[in-house]
């Protein structure tokens, strides 16, 4: 425990910044970047389809492409990242002390985390809501049905808050267990500690796979809160911001135009005024930032747009096999809206 | 003094910076609504309580498990201490493999397994173990009576007070009688108080059994999971250094003083009680106060098994929901600081007690 309680000091210490990381507080994190050769990425310690390691330590999902995304708009490596594991407690520090140079670890956008704890956060790599997973056995067909039940979920996020807003003001009563770790708080619902697990809709698909008898489970159908995911920055840097802001509007706005992996050789070539200052054929955006021209061209090439890293990791071509609902383009019925490049 | 100023050159520093990153400061938030829920409250605590009653719920539980802690362990301690010293060779290699086993095995891997691998193989609520059907056991926790005294139950204790003080005055007064004309009206006055108080108990204090009704059971004393696996694994645990210091301290007695009592026609439980234990103590007292204020510490890795301690509540929660680092982690260590100083300063004191009386 001493050891634990040391950690914590040290990382409070750090987060206070007297370890004084040269890219804190207003230094300039592309100059570091580039400097160390790769990005410093926070994911999460395993959430199948946001960001999970196989066997082989080899990182992939949603919010992994995000920071290969920016690997490939600096680099034209999308490999040139490592990735810290982090949990639900530990990611803004580690993203306050200069750890990690972005946080990409299906965090929610909230006022608390965006004024009082000095971050930014830079678009929304996947609009999520709370829900509930309940044991077909118990009968239960709505949250309302959840009263007197004990609930599982991880400590220190927005959930642990929500399942607290949502259960009183319904009046309904419960009992929470909270877990530091997503594995236990999971394994801890499995074994019957607890009546329900809580968690980002998303997560308790990816979650339910884990379990042993995952047919035994059913999603209760209300979603208690929004949970817009998306990547957090330190405040200070604005040009470090813009980078990461306009890697995830590059891919949205390439799917909106068209623009994929398979067919950006051709789109370099394409008359689109639109396309071409995608590309970087026209404009130098790219420079702007401190980057190449090609940044965007970079990304698409190695990555590719919003809809093939939402397909690959989430969608039809993943297990999960999420639909795009609330994530399809604007110009589909869906909420993913990329301000234009131009 | 020079650590102190260090510290606080450190904290300002540190604050400067934060203030730089434009990270929330300052102590304004402990009056703030927590807005999250704690599974275990020995005091009454909602969502819509502040932080500061948050952090106050989070070390009640950690003292509640260092309370019970140390006092299991040094049970389990002391029999085990005494045990490895028994003349029966199966009483004292059990007693070793004990000390060998628990000492061994990192302490949070034993949470681990009474938290996972016990009491999750309990049973669902519906299926609980029960005695009585009263008291009922299973993966939820253990679930006992709450006991509810209302009325004149308070009249309970008083009569029996008042009966134990007159058998005393009697005592007194019929000392220079006969010995069984001595004992007769103290017994009778004594037992008259038992049965007087508990038949006003038995009028005035009702027994809440726990019922199984949803989920789980209702009504009721919970003890949960996270407590119990505590509680075992910490007193378990520490037990086996503190048997070490309890044979250490019973061998450091001189041997004369063994030969002695027993030369007197002591038998070897007498011995030990009244005459190796006494000296023993001094011995034993000071590395003692030190496994307690381990234990006391180590209470916080409670935070792995989802036990609402301070660490978990105040130094995790709040921390987290807050984002105010340098201020949680100061006052947590500050309250685990003054813990340990009460801690040791109250075994001093006892130490003192204990030692030679120079006449
Ligand atoms: N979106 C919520 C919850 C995020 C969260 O931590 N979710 C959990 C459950 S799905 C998780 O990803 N845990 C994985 C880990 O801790 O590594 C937040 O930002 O607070």
């Amino acid at each position: 425990m001493q050891r634990s309680l040391l950690l914590s000091l040290a990382g409070g210490l750090l987060a206070a910044g007297i370890a004084a990381p040269a890219t804190a507080a207003g230094g300039d994190t592309l100059a570091a970047v580039k400097a160390r050769g790769y990005v410093k990425c926070g994911v999460s310690e395993g959430l199948p389809g946001f960001s999970s390691p196989d066997e082989q330590g080899n990182w992939s999902g949603i919010d992994v492409d995000v920071c290969h995304a920016l690997a490939a708009a600096i680099f034209d490596d999308p490999n040139a990242v490592r990735f810290s594991p982090l949990n639900a407690k530990e990611r803004f520090t580690s993203l306050q002390s200069g750890e990690v140079d972005l946080l990409s670890r299906n965090t929610t956008i909230t006022i608390q985390r965006d004024v009082a704890l000095g971050l930014e956060f830079t678009g929304v790599t996947y609009y999520d809501g709370q829900g509930f997973m309940v044991r077909k056995a118990a009968g239960v067909t709505s949250a309302m049905g959840l009263d007197g039940a004990a609930i599982c979920t991880q400590s220190g996020t927005t959930t642990e808050l929500n399942v607290a807003d949502y259960f009183r003001a319904n009046g309904l009563t419960y009992t929470i267990v909270a877990y530091e770790k997503e594995a236990q708080a999971v394994s801890a619902y499995d074994d019957g500690r607890c009546d329900a697990y809580t968690t980002d809709q998303s997560g308790l698909y990816a979650q339910r796979n884990k379990l042993r008898n995952f047919d035994e489970h059913i999603i209760l159908p209300e979603l208690i809160s929004k949970e817009p995911l998306g990547p957090a920055v330190r405040q200070g840097d604005d040009n470090w911001e813009d980078i990461v802001r306009w890697t995830l509007y590059a891919m949205v706005n390439a799917e909106e135009l068209g623009v994929s992996s398979q067919n950006v050789a051709e789109m370099r070539r394409s008359e689109s005024p639109e396309i071409r200052r995608l590309l970087g054929e026209e404009g130098s955006f790219g420079e702007a930032m401190g980057l190449s021209n090609a940044w965007a061209l970079q990304i698409l090439r190695h990555v590719g747009n919003y809809g093939e890293i939402f397909d690959r990791n989430l969608g039809e071509g993943s297990p999960l096999k999420i639909e795009r609902g609330k994530n399809a383009l604007w110009t589909k019925g869906g909420l993913q809206y990329a301000p234009p490049i131009r | 003094m020079i650590v102190a100023s260090v510290v606080v050159l450190l904290v300002a520093t540190a604050q400067e910076n934060i203030a730089k990153q434009r990270i929330a400061t300052g102590f304004g938030f402990f009056d703030d609504e927590a807005n999250f829920a704690i599974i275990q409250t020995l005091i009454p605590y909602s969502e819509t309580s502040s932080y500061a009653r948050a952090l106050l719920v989070g070390l009640l539980n950690t003292l509640l498990v260092a309370a019970l802690g140390i006092a299991l362990a040094s049970v389990i301690g002391f029999t085990v201490g005494i045990a490895r010293l028994s003349p029966n060779w199966l009483v004292a290699r059990l007693a070793a493999i004990y000390v060998e086993t628990l000492r061994n095995v990192p302490l949070l891997l034993q949470l681990f397994f009474w938290y996972f691998a016990v009491l999750r193989a309990l049973p669902r609520p519906a299926a609980s173990l029960s005695i009585g059907d009263a008291v009922f056991l299973n993966n939820r926790g253990l679930f006992v009576p709450a006991l509810s005294f209302d009325g004149m139950a308070w009249l309970a204790p008083i009569v029996l007070v008042m009966m134990v003080l007159a058998s005393r005055v009697v005592s007194t007064r019929t000392r220079a009688g006969t010995r069984w004309l001595d004992r007769w009206p103290r017994a009778g006055l004594i037992a008259f108080g038992v049965v007087s108080a508990a038949g006003i108990l038995a009028f005035t204090v009702r027994a809440e059994v726990p019922a199984l009704t949803g989920f789980s059971f209702q009504g009721g004393v919970r003890v949960i999971p996270e407590l119990m696996a505590l509680v075992i694994g910490l007193s378990t645990y520490t037990a086996a250094f503190i048997a070490e210091i309890v044979r250490a301290g019973i061998q450091g007695v001189a041997k004369g003083q063994h030969e002695a009592a027993q030369s007197l026609g002591l038998s070897r439980w007498q011995t030990l009680r009244l005459v190796v234990m006494p000296q023993a103590l001094r011995i034993i007292v000071p590395p003692l106060t030190s496994q307690y204020l381990n234990l006391t510490k180590n209470s916080s890795l409670g935070t792995a098994i989802a036990y609402p301690d301070l660490v978990h509540v105040f130094a995790g929660t709040a921390l987290n929901q807050t984002g105010q680092a340098v201020e949680i982690l100061t006052v947590t260590m500050v309250i685990y600081l003054t813990l340990s100083l009460l801690t040791a300063a109250a075994m001093n004191w006892y130490n003192s007690r204990l030692r030679l009386q120079e006449r």
